[in-house]
């Protein structure tokens, strides 16, 4: 059962992002309005807006938080073609008790020649690392070497895609079997150059990052990217938000001695849904990534799960279509009306998720007969055959009635 | 045994513009919450101007209420006992473990589920009645479902006592409707059948009673061809029941009430011998003779109706996707992973089936502010993918205060968890520092062994110090012992420290000692000899000569090493007047002091004892 709570935002204008930090206690969106504003968590559960200030001097596109190691820290980038860093600064008692804190601007990243369309931080084993990526091709990548000091920025590599960036995912893996590697997206209508996701991969040999990949089966145009969490595998699971929601594996190859290049990777398309059908602009894993969501053009918001097996399904639909909130309090799952069984006809009501079903891959169709070919009938069952008209091994009652209940992460 | 592939079907509708602006705006998931999204949507009306909201979209979190969380929490110790089973027993005392664990579980759900059913009757309010109403009904199902489990493949009853035990299930769950049944049933039997009730185990063999009853069973059978109880059509229909005609006890479905109880009864008086390989098809016939044309199984009959047909895998998998939670398969599982049950039949994942329910019963868990502590033991007991599981999550755990952030760092430090531990006393040293609380943000980041940051903290106590000229948090400095090492700032500032205690205990020798080793054994920052030698001077012009001639030497030498170093510093920066006056004045003073302790010094080392 999924419920929501909706608070007013007091954006003047459409919301482009909205994040939440590290441990989910405060929020940031920011706004075709210039602004942005950080939201806390009180205790109650109830957010609350404890700063709002104008950031940008056209659309904000992103806003992304740093992790705690570095402070409270955000970073925006915008439209008028400048990112910028972010910190709290802890108020005074008076704006404290009021609930308000304050954030200063720490740095401007200028570089840029057009629209900034992404600003990510790199995994904090990097160290404190800002990335973007503009509409002119371009993806930066910053670097703060005191980490004690935000207003110090080198700009330590410029690298150019040759196609429109939408996006950028860093892999957030910090095994050393792998090097730093970051994705990007590109919403480019140019039909020239055929792959719209690139991945690049930090060389330690020339200390530059150098293209790994373009990910050529991917053609139409990239709104959001993500890799995965890493768990300790080998290989790296990436999604993408396109016209449709596509997962990929990329498998790193072995690396030949003498070959000097980015780690030559496989690339295997793992899952590819046109359930939104319409464009799909967001993705994002959860800590585990046993889950993906994604948002499409058709107001829904889909939750994605891989069974026992690898298998992906749809698990769950949020949707938006303009009316008011229904079906938020519990409704009697149909095993609660079950016991007390098969006299009474009952309704199996459906809500939320349907998880389990496909956990777990449908044996081999038995051939009628076969299945249970091991156990034979007992002697006065098969007296009484005669009597009875004759019909395979019983197989399962199936109806329409019975399709997939409530399932719910953990209890 | 095509399964049809459905939507799943939309659930909540939440209130946002056109679609054109939902797009955009879906963020990830809440670390703190589970399933939780932020949405946001922009609606504009007719004039033209909007109102933006956020939509926080999560899992209805009701099944966290505090019986359940009991029901989590004894369900936890009970499975933290199994895991620690010894391999090494027999198996016959295994089986009689397992069973009696199997038991634990049941009486817990039972327990668990008796409670709830008293809120549901005496709360007032129709919502918390319905909705605990529901809990426990899913919860009958489940504990009925776990019985079941336990006769046929934990207790793996053979033929004989295998209908003992579902006697025993059936009675157990529908003990009302026995009753009544049972008063039907026995209220007018002839005394000589109670003789026949003697059930195997005891002192006879399957076979022996299988003879017996055979013989028992013709003579019912005679008894009503022979119309002896025509008479008595009450005894006749008993008779029938007792010669286990279907069609009689369908009759009486209501006392029934379910196929299952149907089953069994029918299987007491037509096959009280049936063997567990043979049940599967007296459940499926029994099942199709009791609904009428109309009905359709339910879920749950389905999932018995697999456990008759000893389909572990299939009860499972139904269960899993029946039920709206892990916590019953996760369990169940994982007790008949330690049976050896789930290789037995075949499924080369068992093991990994079995933990991959247990992942996700425990990160579902792992979100619960309190109950997070308790998902860490069942990640201790996945073997392959528990570990990386508990470190992605236990960073996520909000650090609200200190007591919690040790408790974490506990459970970091115990699983070797190093990274982890850093990070988190990085983060707490930060806000801490941030907040200006020094004491606080230096302990936290020598636990964290962060010399740099152990070094821009006690560059702030020195600022502290210079400004305000007292120390802050002495205690702490006070009591650094070895971690003073981590950084040459804080071994200084440790020592620097020693040397105002010394002063104070009116130690000045020792005093002295250690203020003059701060700076020729380079411990001092060069930026703070000004502030120790003025720090000397007050030795220096004590009546009695404290600094050796020796020492007063060395203190010139460190004297003249500053001014010339700050000479040529001055060149590059520019001074004001008033300022430079001030350094003069300052150099000029010690130098003075210097001189005279010297002096004195040279005297008194010159001067014999009379």
């Amino acid at each position: 059962m999924f419920v929501a709570r909706s608070i007013a935002a007091d954006h003047k204008d459409l919301i482009h992002d909205v994040s939440y930090d590290f441990h989910g206690r405060r929020m940031a969106t920011c706004s075709s309005d210039q602004s942005v504003k950080v939201w806390d968590k009180s205790e109650n559960g109830e957010w609350h807006c404890t700063a709002s200030w104008k950031t940008h001097s056209g659309s904000v596109w992103r806003v992304t938080w740093a992790h705690p190691e570095f402070g409270q820290v955000l970073a925006s980038c915008s439209f008028d073609r400048t990112a910028a860093v972010w910190e709290e600064i802890v108020g005074e008692s008076n704006d404290k008790q009021r609930g308000l804190s304050h954030w200063i601007k720490r740095t401007t990243l200028v570089d840029s020649r057009t629209s900034v369309t992404d600003v990510k931080f790199a995994p904090k084993h990097m160290g404190l690392m800002l990335t973007t990526c503009s509409a002119d091709g371009v993806v930066r990548i910053y670097e703060a070497p005191d980490v004690m000091n935000l207003s110090q920025w080198s700009l330590q590599h410029e690298i150019s895609c040759k196609l429109s960036c939408s996006c950028i995912s860093w892999n957030p893996s910090s095994s050393r079997a792998h090097p730093p590697m970051f994705a990007v997206g590109s919403d480019d209508s140019n039909v020239t150059y055929g792959g719209k996701v690139q991945i690049y991969e930090y060389n330690e040999n020339t200390r530059k990052y150098s293209k790994a990949e373009t990910l050529m089966t991917v053609t139409d145009a990239v709104h959001d990217i993500a890799f995965a969490p890493n768990l300790g595998r080998s290989f790296h699971v990436l999604a993408i938000a396109t016209k449709d929601v596509r997962i990929f594996k990329l498998v790193p190859m072995r690396k030949e001695s003498t070959s000097t290049g980015p780690t030559k990777l496989e690339v295997q398309i793992v899952a590819q849904f046109d359930n939104h059908n319409s464009q799909v602009w967001r993705v994002s894993w959860n800590i585990t990534s046993t889950l993906l969501a994604s948002s499409g053009d058709d107001g829904c918001v889909r939750l994605w799960k891989a069974n026992y097996m690898d298998n992906w399904k749809c698990t769950g639909i949020l949707k938006g279509d303009g009316s008011p909130l229904t079906g938020s309090s519990g409704q009697p799952t149909a095993m609660s009306t079950v016991v007390g069984s098969s006299v009474q006809t009952s309704q199996s009501t459906l809500n939320g998720m349907s998880a389990g079903r496909y956990f777990f891959p449908p044996l081999d169709p038995p051939r009628a007969g076969t299945r249970y070919g091991h156990l034979l009938p007992p002697s006065s069952l098969i007296e009484h055959c005669d009597a009875e008209p004759t019909q395979p091994l019983p197989h399962r009652l199936y109806s329409r009635a019975l399709l997939p209940l409530p399932e719910a992460e953990g209890l | 045994m095509e399964e049809v592939d459905v939507e799943p079907t939309v659930t909540v509708n939440v209130h946002t513009s056109p679609p054109r602006c939902f797009h955009s705006l879906l963020s990830s998931p809440s670390p703190l919450i589970p399933l939780c999204y932020a949405i946001c949507s922009f609606i504009s009306d007719a004039k033209g101007s909007g109102c933006s909201f956020i939509h926080e979209v999560r899992k209805d979190e009701d099944i966290y209420s505090p019986i359940l969380r009991k029901l989590f929490n004894e369900s936890h110790h009970i499975f933290v006992g199994l895991q620690t089973i010894r391999e090494d027993l027999p198996s016959k005392n295994k089986k009689n473990q397992f069973v009696s664990i199997s038991k634990n579980y049941r009486s817990v759900i039972r327990a668990c589920m008796e409670e709830l059913q008293q809120v549901a009757v005496s709360t007032k309010e129709a919502a918390v009645a319905t909705q605990y109403g529901n809990q426990v009904s899913i919860l009958l199902a489940i504990e009925l479902i776990w019985n079941l489990c336990e006769v046929l493949f934990i207790d793996a009853a053979p033929a004989g006592s295998l209908l003992l035990h579902l006697l025993d299930w059936v009675r157990l769950h529908k003990a009302d409707v026995d009753e009544k049944a049972r008063e039907v049933l026995q209220s007018e039997s002839p005394a000589e059948h109670r003789d026949y009730w003697d059930v195997p185990g005891g002192n006879q063999t399957l076979t022996e009673f299988d003879v017996k009853w055979r013989h028992w069973h013709d003579e019912v059978n005679r008894c009503l061809q022979d119309n002896s109880f025509a008479s008595n059509r009450h005894l006749e229909i008993i008779c029938k029941i007792l010669a286990g005609d279907e069609d009689t006890l369908l009759e009486h479905k209501e006392l029934l009430s379910t196929w299952y109880h149907f089953l069994v009864t029918r299987l007491l008086f037509s096959h009280p011998t049936v063997k567990p390989t043979e049940l599967h098809y007296y459940a499926q016939s029994c099942l199709t003779m009791f609904l009428d044309s109309r009905s359709v199984p339910e879920p749950l009959d389905n999932i018995l109706l697999a456990a008759f047909e000893f389909d572990i895998h299939q009860v499972i998998k139904d269960c899993s996707i029946a039920l709206n939670n892990w916590w019953f398969v996760a369990h169940l599982t994982d007790l008949l992973d330690h049976c050896k049950l789930l290789q037995s039949h075949n499924l080369h994942f068992g093991s990994n089936l079995r933990e991959f329910l247990l992942l996700e019963y425990a990160s579902g868990l792992f979100t619960h502010h309190s109950l997070w502590q308790l998902a860490v033991d069942y990640f201790d007991h996945c073997p392959e993918f528990g570990h990386v599981y508990l470190e992605l999550q236990i960073e996520r755990v909000p650090l609200d205060t200190e007591r919690k952030a040790l408790k974490v760092l506990r459970i970091c430090d115990q699983r070797q968890m190093s990274e982890q531990v850093r990070s988190i006393c990085k983060i707490m040293a930060m806000r801490a520092l941030r907040n200006n609380r020094l004491g606080s943000a230096l302990s936290w980041s020598i636990r964290a062994k962060d010399a740099a940051f152990a070094t821009l903290i006690s560059e702030r106590f020195l600022q502290d110090y210079c400004t305000r000229g007292t120390f802050s948090d002495l205690d702490l400095i006070d009591n650094l012992g070895p971690a003073m090492l981590l950084s040459d700032r804080l071994t200084f500032l440790g020592k620097y420290r020693e040397f105002h205690k010394l002063y104070g205990e009116k130690r000045f020798g020792e005093a002295a000692k250690l203020l003059l080793s701060l700076m020729t054994a380079k411990i001092a920052p060069r930026s703070f000899w000004m502030t120790l030698l003025t720090d000397a001077l007050p030795l220096l012009e004590q009546k009695e000569v404290i600094f050796s001639a020796d020492q007063t030497h060395e203190l010139m030498f460190c004297l003249e090493e500053l001014t010339s170093c700050l000479n040529a510093s001055a060149l590059g920066s520019p001074k004001t007047s008033q300022d430079e006056d001030i350094e003069l004045t300052k150099v000029e003073l010690l130098r003075l002091s210097l001189a005279r302790n010297l002096a004195m010094a040279i005297i008194k080392e010159g001067t014999v004892e009379a």
